[in-house]
């Protein structure tokens, strides 16, 4: 095997401040609650110092964005069209900036997030940006509404992306936003709000709060907020939903998956190991549609694994800045306690645990490529979402056995299918209770496609035409 | 049939579970026995209950089946075990189907309008009218709903991308007190699109609700795509909200607000979708949001290239 010299991107473009306060109406303030730092998880070194937003400072926010909708939702739809292109250049002109400041705020690979993270998130502004002047044409009447202040909380899995997801539709539309991002990747929705300056976007459109579980609880339940969105975890979906009830906030929910990647005995294997090892180790597991059962058919389940084992051996982990890093550092030390748990519990349950040979570095948060074998679909590492790089490989007969096996959750977020025979990805893909379906593919992401889950995985979809609704009095 | 209303007597003399002849006349008649609607059988409530049900002058209309958690269980098991081939089944067969329970109760429009007088509706053969458009109607979108709301997605990429809506599974409905068109306009839209589900009745006019099940038991109804409930409202509801095989819950029904609240609170235990539009004028177009509603969104991709 060739060994690589390190190729480490450089810091230099980014300027981290020692502090920084909360996004409202237009201006950088200091928050009333108290502060809290941001680390580097590859590292644990302290990048910053951020204000947490108390009750009183997203009550402020929401008041802004409140007054700001006035302007904001009368402007002509093409004018806010070109407040949205011009974020979408701006994010462009500054990508590897954004690109470095995210790989050190969260811990992935330089090579994903300037690769996949920062040109989607260009491109989601983009694509919202054409539909600003043509809401009428999107299918849901002649002068489609907005619905007034968007109250949006979001993961630290991907930071920018989901802050793009969760921004651009909503502007679009002609609501103002209050965003919160997620406690321990704050530092590019800090950067996005200097864009917003830049691009002269009028005070109070956006604003970002930071802070943790409590001051995304004051948003959500914010009494003047009209609209909740939020990614992340289904147990804090599921408390949401109940805060908001009788409330008439329309909400749309983005949760948890445990996706079934099936792979059938007439796949391109080589083609099927990439994808399962893009399904579970992108992103470090870090990812809601993240393939995290395999479903592979037994006639070649051992042929599979040995070529899967021999890949993972390839897998480079380490400095995230390194532009050679396939699996960057684990978010926090409270994730990688999750992953530890439930890969604890599985071993005890009775699954066989592997990993490549790997070191892992002294500092930072760490967790190696594990695949378990001999997994039942009663053990937690089969039913429970890891949101880390583990893999548990369950095997089937038939594309009944399947079908049973992949619909065998509470989530409904995604599904991948490997097979040769176009009938049988067809009938797969009717038959799986799942948003999204990968076929001969895996984690494709594209702000024309909706994403969204069924059952617990949540409700709405973003992306598309589709992404409108949830920002439309519809 | 004639549109006119019939004189009162004449009415009643149609209508089975109606005031009681035998004052009037030799022939005592025979009253129906209204049962609940399950899995295509008209089964008794297996808790024994049932309520008195009166016409809107008052007057002793029937006794019908007071429906218990176990009732409304089992109705979730029977709209759980219909949904595979009701879902599977090609959306021109649904509207085929639903096109049919058009005319089914296009033949029964008497024996409707004289229920529908009972419970104090005005104009009842007119609302008996509304509601078979209405049926017709929907049957007309089974297979329109893929082509308006679905979309082929231009990904920056060599990908062929598609997404296509999806029935959300099994939905719990507490219909309006609005007997017929009401009625059928909370049905059609769920079961049109490939839903199955369990409609709690209006509680104060139930009647036609379940003359409304024998008609869809004649129509080529699949057993278990709907399945009927009477009784209270306030003491079945929190049980399918909080049914974890429920999958969305329509709240159009529940007046009260602090049951609505409660029910929308149980519904988040398992995310079910909840719909609760307010006050509805059931004789406007509806529209699509009561079909979308109940839908999902399945977006499949696949690599291009040969």
């Amino acid at each position: 095997m060739f060994e690589y010299a390190p190729a480490p991107e450089s810091r230099d473009v980014v300027d981290i401040q020692p502090s920084y306060g909360l996004f409202i109406d237009g201006e950088f303030a200091d928050g009333t609650g108290k502060s809290f730092k941001t680390i580097n998880p590859a590292s644990e070194e302290v990048l910053a110092e951020v204000a947490t937003a108390s009750e009183e400072d997203v009550d402020r926010a929401v008041q802004a964005a409140r007054k700001a909708f006035g302007t904001w939702s009368a402007m002509p739809g093409s004018e806010r069209a070109k407040y949205l292109f011009r974020i979408a250049r701006i994010i462009q002109e500054r990508s590897r900036e954004l690109a470095v400041l995210e790989s050190l705020d969260n811990g992935k690979p330089i090579r994903e997030s300037r690769d996949v993270d920062l040109p989607l998130v260009a491109a989601h502004f983009f694509y919202y940006a054409g539909w600003a002047d043509k809401l009428g044409y999107a299918g849901y009447g002649a002068d489609p509404r907005p619905l007034g202040v968007a109250g949006q909380v979001i993961p630290w899995n991907f930071p920018l992306l989901m802050l793009a997801w969760k921004i651009a539709p909503a502007l679009a539309c002609g609501n103002t936003v209050v965003l919160k991002p997620a406690e321990t990747t704050p530092l590019t929705a800090l950067l996005f709000a200097e864009i917003c300056r830049q691009a002269d976007l009028p005070p109070g459109v956006v604003n970002i709060v930071t802070g943790a579980g409590e001051t995304g609880a004051a948003l959500v339940n914010h009494p003047d907020v009209n609209k909740v969105a939020f990614t992340g975890s289904t147990e804090v979906g599921r408390q949401i939903a109940r805060s908001v009830a009788g409330s008439g906030k329309k909400v749309t929910l983005e949760l948890g998956g445990k996706a079934a990647n099936i792979v059938f005995e007439d796949a391109a294997l080589d083609q099927a190991v990439e994808g399962i090892v893009n399904g579970i180790f992108f992103n470090q597991g870090h990812v809601c549609c993240a393939g995290s059962r395999l479903l592979v058919q037994e006639s070649i389940a051992t042929e599979l694994l040995d070529s899967l084992k021999r890949r993972l051996g390839t897998l480079r982990l380490g400095d995230p800045l390194d532009k050679n890093t396939d699996i960057g550092a684990i978010n926090s030390a409270a994730q990688l306690a999750k992953i530890r748990e439930l890969s604890d519990a599985g071993e005890l349950e009775g699954a066989d645990r592997w990993s490549p040979a790997c070191s892992l570095p002294d500092k930072g948060f760490w967790f190696p490529p594990t695949i378990f074998t001999g997994v039942a679909q009663s053990h937690r590492i089969a039913r429970e979402e890891v949101f880390g790089p583990v893999l548990s490989v369950l095997t089937f007969r038939t594309p009944d056995e399947a079908v049973e096996k992949a619909n065998n959750t509470p989530f409904g977020l995604s599904a991948g299918v490997w097979t040769e025979k176009g009938s049988r990805i067809l009938w797969m893909a009717s038959k799986l209770r799942a948003g999204v379906v990968w076929s001969n593919t895996f984690n494709r992401f594209d702000p024309t496609s909706p994403f969204g889950g069924y059952k617990e995985s949540g409700y709405g979809r973003e992306g598309g035409r589709h992404g409108l609704e949830a920002y439309l009095d519809v | 049939m004639s549109k006119t209303e019939r004189p009162s007597r004449a009415r009643a003399a149609e209508h089975p579970g109606g005031r009681d002849q035998s004052r009037d006349s030799a022939r005592l008649a025979v009253r129906k026995t209204y049962k609940l609607y399950i899995g295509g059988a008209f089964p008794r409530s297996e808790s024994g209950r049932s309520y008195v049900v009166t016409s809107s002058k008052g007057d002793f209309l029937a006794n019908a089946s007071k429906a218990s958690r176990k009732d409304a269980r089992d109705a979730v098991t029977a709209a759980r075990k219909a949904f595979g081939g009701w879902s599977g089944a090609t959306p021109y067969n649904r509207g085929q189907v639903l096109y049919r329970v058009a005319e089914m109760l296009e033949s029964r429009r008497a024996q409707f309008a004289a229920e529908l007088s009972e419970t104090g509706t005005k104009k009842a053969g007119e609302v008996v009218d509304a509601a078979v458009d209405r049926l017709v109607w929907y049957a007309g979108w089974a297979d329109k709903i893929a082509a308006v709301t679905g979309s082929t997605n231009p990904v920056a990429g060599p990908y062929f991308n598609v997404s296509s809506p999806e029935p959300t599974g099994v939905v719990a409905v507490v219909a309006p007190d609005e007997p017929l068109l009401g009625l059928v306009s909370v049905i059609a839209p769920v079961i049109v699109t490939g839903n199955t589900c369990v409609v709690i009745a209006s509680e104060r006019a139930p009647l036609p609700s379940i003359t409304l099940a024998e008609v869809l038991a004649t129509s080529d109804l699949p057993a278990g795509v709907v399945n009927v409930l009477t009784g209270s409202v306030k003491e079945i509801a929190p049980w399918l909200a909080a049914h974890m095989d429920v999958n969305a819950l329509d709240l159009t029904g529940v007046g009260d607000e602090n049951l609505a609240i409660a029910c929308e609170e149980a519904a988040a235990e398992n995310l079910k979708r909840v719909f609760r539009p307010g006050k509805t004028d059931w004789s406007a177009d509806p529209g699509t949001r009561r079909l979308t509603a109940f839908l999902e969104t399945k977006t499949v991709w696949h690599p291009t290239g040969a």
